[in-house]
């Protein structure tokens, strides 16, 4: 076929087809929240004390670092996915989470006996977050990866690394209001590897899935 | 390349987009040379030919057009098209066995103003994946391309309605392009 042809076959095809990528992202997101929120109020619910504690620094840190994770994924993922466009600020709206992390952390030993640092990092509840962090994004995972196809990223895997990051932001942050553990330094090990694992199956699925 | 042009390609797009065919057309027929360029610049430092690079432009084609919901109606549309021609360059030298990660696009954009000659290659690969897709979007899709005429008289000609002659091109380019990116992976 020559090319000609082919545009002549293309341009017949100019009917608006289909919702912007922001828009399919947009319903994936409200649907993973959903989702996610309902499986977290069904198997574990915020803790008894959470209300309570929204005057305590620590507590409030974990919400900051996994929201803000959360919306600057959003803000990467759409970059990434559209030919030609540069990351821009949000590579360093990213930074922000581990930074604030860090600083928490920083804080956490300035207030803390060394005696008790080992104990705060090991925490009580390090399995169920293993578990539930995880279990709890695969909903907004799936989701956004699907919405993500509408996209073209010049990198799928890294494009699903960082869908893997908004499902490991909004279920880390739903998770947060019911795990005991506040400590950062609980938060530095236990919430990072667990939304590592999202990241991983995101990249692992973004690879083949994300492909245009 | 003028930002004139340029501006004047980013409405045709956006009329495009708003189902405009002609000025489709107009705007995918001025791509077309860039395109070409960037195909034969990258094509020729490996060592393929000619038609290799006619092949990658008709895949690039495809992708602007599949993925057109990408491109922001107020952003500049060159750095875009650029960047899914470069994209598509990467991944037919991929399959080829090339390292296409070392194109680098850049280099190219001083070559783009000078437009080649119209190419009248008759390409291999999108033809021959023509005949692997179903016998409806097939006869489509040659009617439309290859013979030229409108999803009307397309949709006498097959006695079928217009509607299902837009789905079936639509479709039919659609897997036209998927098996195009399948190929060899």
């Amino acid at each position: 076929m020559k090319t000609d042809d082919l545009i002549r076959a293309i341009a017949q095809d100019a009917a608006p087809s289909g919702l912007r990528p922001q828009a399919r992202l947009a319903l994936a997101l409200a649907g993973g929240v959903a989702a996610a929120a309902i499986l977290f109020l069904l198997l574990l619910g915020p803790r008894g004390d959470a209300v309570a504690s929204l005057d305590q620094l620590r507590f409030l840190l974990k919400f900051a670092v996994t929201l803000v994770l959360a919306v600057a994924a959003i803000g990467l993922v759409l970059r990434l996915i559209q030919p030609g466009a540069s990351a821009g600020v949000w590579r360093g709206v990213l930074l922000l989470a581990p930074g604030l992390l860090l600083i928490g952390i920083a804080g956490e030993l300035m207030a803390l006996p060394e005696a008790r640092w080992l104990p705060a990092l090991v925490g009580v509840n390090a399995r169920v977050c293993l578990t539930y962090i995880p279990l709890m994004g695969l909903a907004p995972l799936g989701l956004i990866l699907f919405a993500l196809r509408g996209g073209a990223p010049a990198r799928p895997a890294l494009a699903g690394a960082v869908a893997g990051l908004i499902a490991g932001g909004i279920s880390a942050a739903l998770y947060a209001a019911h795990c005991p553990d506040d400590s950062p330094l609980f938060v530095a090990t236990w919430y990072t590897l667990a939304i590592a694992m999202l990241v991983a199956l995101g990249a692992l699925i973004g690879r083949r899935l994300l492909r245009w | 390349m003028t930002g004139e042009a340029e501006l004047e390609w980013a409405a045709w797009m956006r009329a495009a987009l708003a189902g405009d065919a002609v000025a489709y057309q107009a705007l995918l027929l001025a791509l077309t040379p860039v395109l070409r360029a960037i195909a034969r610049r990258g094509c020729q430092r490996v060592g393929l030919t000619a038609a290799d690079a006619e092949d990658v432009v008709q895949e690039t084609l495809l992708a602007i057009h599949l993925k057109r919901q990408t491109w922001q109606p107020d952003m500049p549309i060159m750095p875009w098209v650029r960047a899914i021609a470069r994209n598509k360059l990467v991944d037919a030298l991929r399959r080829r066995g090339r390292r296409g990660r070392e194109i680098d696009i850049d280099d190219v954009s001083d070559v783009l103003a000078a437009a080649p000659e119209e190419d009248r290659t008759v390409v291999n690969d999108v033809a021959k994946h023509l005949h692997n897709l179903a016998p409806g979007q097939r006869n489509v899709v040659q009617a439309v391309a290859i013979d030229g005429i409108s999803i009307r008289e397309t949709a006498q000609r097959l006695t079928m309605s217009e509607g299902a002659v837009r789905v079936a091109l639509h479709r039919g380019l659609a897997l036209l392009a998927q098996r195009l990116r399948e190929r060899g992976a």
